[in-house]
């Protein structure tokens, strides 16, 4: 299992890192290898707005079908166009090519009570 | 099993050829105005002979239940007795009408007021629909009813279901179509409630609980009785999903224990075919709180004479005239041969096969919440690297069995559901562990042979990942 050491988590596997002014979130490589093969990704409209923990998305992979949250409030700029055409990007390249959103935060300091690449390796480790 | 390929029946047309030969035609002929014909309609061309044989050799490379052994958790395949079939087959059944009066129908009507009864003496409930077709369509009865309960008490913000990991499924989208919104209750260390992040969510826009009891994890929820009083001191309705009914029947009435309102399904608990056999009963009962708000008309009597009433405040008719009533037929035949005591035989033995199942192989396939479980238990196939549940499942085509449920429910990683039913004998179970046993050496000492599986089926295994990325849904020949 890989962790992106630039990124924060949820305990649900998401996570987020800041880009410039803006953040990009997406699922853990942990979440990739446990969902399986991703065969559909549905994304939210840009401008659309979610608080901490809401569900913003939902990937389906040929296990199931799970609800995707975003780790930090925030409006929704950017959606991964490229998902649609080629779901299976999220499961080669969880933290790069794989991205699913990008947003403003409109609670920066939500960033604090996210869990650190350390934290969520010892948490995922659990399972 | 049949096992040679069978071609479409597009594959076997020949042009012109057909089933009948009709007699020259006495009367003018009127054609069919040409701006109706579809020409483009390519439709296979065949005698009766090619036909009768192409769907008799299709229904060979079937798997059912009189054929083979379904332990497919939460699913509930089981038996189907043929005594069933007879009392579903008289006359007076077969030649019953819909569209009769109350008055000529009174037969029918009875039965279905006996029914009723006998499953409200099963979960201790004030009053039954049998309305609702299928377990999901029960669901959604029951969230209306709850919606309809607080929109008469005045208490429109009341959206929340709360809706624990360990629930069936279609829980969340029951609620999603009537209009609420769900949140997520996880599951302890023992797999129950977190009571903690319940009581949490316990506030002033509760509409409900969903709750699934036994759950999916085939555990029972010990604390159900203090998650209904928190839920109903925030004012809120105890949902009970009673697709797990079988381990319960003449043990514990769910209204005893403070559920408001509950669907069985009488095609899984009480024996009548499912799973494309079909057509399902989700029946859906309620206590005082919530009894008449239950979709309708629901049979009723007085005097000896019986008739359809429409509830006080009931949330309307869900399903065309009497419901699905030959399945009504079979659940009733099915009640009445048991009795009290075989009602209680039949959990005990739900509860007996499934333990026993467990007992002998969760030495090799670990269980994640290892506590006595009821009808069901969910074990895991992740024992040995390089091999998955699928392998196993696939494997076990191989062996003459169905695969239990794979990946369900999500809360176990590489989950492996497996429910005996109570129908089946110790031989049964005997050689699906022999099975299960025999898969779990062939992962160590040759791996491949599960990654191919199976082997032994007209076609080997199939690449899930392009038909559900790539699904062709149409005949391009």
């Amino acid at each position: 299992m890989s962790i992106d050491k630039n990124s924060r988590y949820r305990a649900s596997h998401e996570w987020a890192r800041k880009d410039g002014a803006r953040f990009v979130a997406g699922i853990s490589d942990h979440a990739q290898e446990a969902l399986g093969d991703i065969v559909f990704i549905e994304l939210p409209a840009i401008g659309k707005t979610f608080k901490q923990g809401e569900a913003f998305g939902v990937i389906e992979s040929v296990k199931a079908a799970s609800d995707v949250y975003l780790p930090m409030s925030g409006t929704i700029v950017a959606v991964n166009d490229a998902l649609a055409g080629d779901p299976a990007i999220v499961n080669k390249e969880p933290y790069t090519g794989g991205w699913l959103v990008a947003f403003e935060a409109t609670e920066p300091s939500e960033w604090d009570s996210l869990l650190t690449p350390e934290a969520y390796e010892a948490e995922s480790g659990k399972e | 099993m049949n096992l040679r390929p069978e071609p479409l029946a597009y594959e076997l047309s020949s042009p012109g050829r057909v089933g009948v030969s009709l007699p020259g035609c006495d009367v003018p002929e009127t054609p069919v105005p040409s701006s109706l014909l579809r020409v483009e309609l390519d439709l296979p061309e065949l005698d009766e002979l090619t036909v009768v044989r192409h769907f008799t050799r299709l229904s060979q490379k079937n798997y059912s239940i009189d054929t083979q052994y379904y332990p497919l958790g939460s699913c509930t395949m089981k038996y189907n007795p043929k005594a069933n079939e007879a009392a579903a087959a008289l006359p007076g059944w077969r030649g019953a009408h819909p569209l009769v009066s109350d008055a000529h129908n009174q037969g029918a009507i009875e039965l279905i007021y006996r029914l009723q009864e006998s499953l409200k003496a099963i979960g201790g409930f004030k009053t039954v629909s049998l309305q609702p077709a299928a377990g999901a369509h029960g669901e959604l009865a029951g969230v209306f009813m709850i919606r309809a309960y607080h929109l008469a008490y005045g208490n429109p913000g009341r959206v929340k279901m709360l809706i624990p990991d360990s629930a069936h499924g279609t829980n969340p989208a029951s609620c999603t179509m009537a209009g609420l919104t769900t949140v997520t209750i996880p599951s302890d260390a023992e797999g129950g409630v977190d009571m903690e992040r319940l009581a949490a969510e316990c506030d002033d826009t509760v509409a409900g609980i969903m709750i699934t009891n036994p759950s999916t994890l085939g555990l029972f929820e010990r604390n159900i009785e203090k998650i209904a009083k928190m839920v109903h001191d925030a004012s809120g309705l105890v949902y009970g999903d009673g697709a797990n009914m079988n381990a319960l029947t003449g043990v514990l009435r769910p209204a005893d224990v403070g559920i408001d309102v509950m669907h069985f399904n009488l095609h899984k608990t009480f024996s009548t075919p499912h799973g494309g056999g079909g057509p399902g009963v989700g029946m859906v009962g309620a206590a005082a709180s919530l009894a008449e708000y239950v979709p309708g008309p629901i049979a009723a009597e007085k005097n000896g004479k019986y008739s359809m009433e429409m509830p006080s405040k009931s949330i309307g008719r869900i399903k065309a005239f009497y419901g699905n009533f030959a399945v009504l037929v079979r659940a009733y035949t099915y009640i009445r041969m048991l009795g009290a005591d075989g009602l209680v035989r039949l959990a005990e033995n739900a509860v007996l096969n499934a333990n026993y199942i467990k007992a002998r192989l969760e030495k090799v396939y670990p269980v994640k919440y290892p506590r006595r479980c009821m009808h069901e238990f969910v074990a895991m196939g992740n024992f040995i690297d390089g091999i998955h549940t699928l392998d196993i499942a696939k494997r076990l085509i191989d062996y003459g069995f169905h695969p239990p449920t794979i990946y369900f429910p999500l809360i176990v990683p590489e989950a492996l559901m497996i429910e005996p039913t109570e129908t089946e004998s110790k031989e049964t179970l005997d050689a699906f562990i022999e099975a299960m046993l025999k898969i779990a050496e062939e992962a160590k000492s040759n791996p491949e042979l599960l990654h191919d599986a199976p082997h032994g089926t007209p076609v080997g295994r199939l690449d899930e990942v392009a038909a559900a990325r790539n699904p062709v849904l149409c005949y391009r020949g």
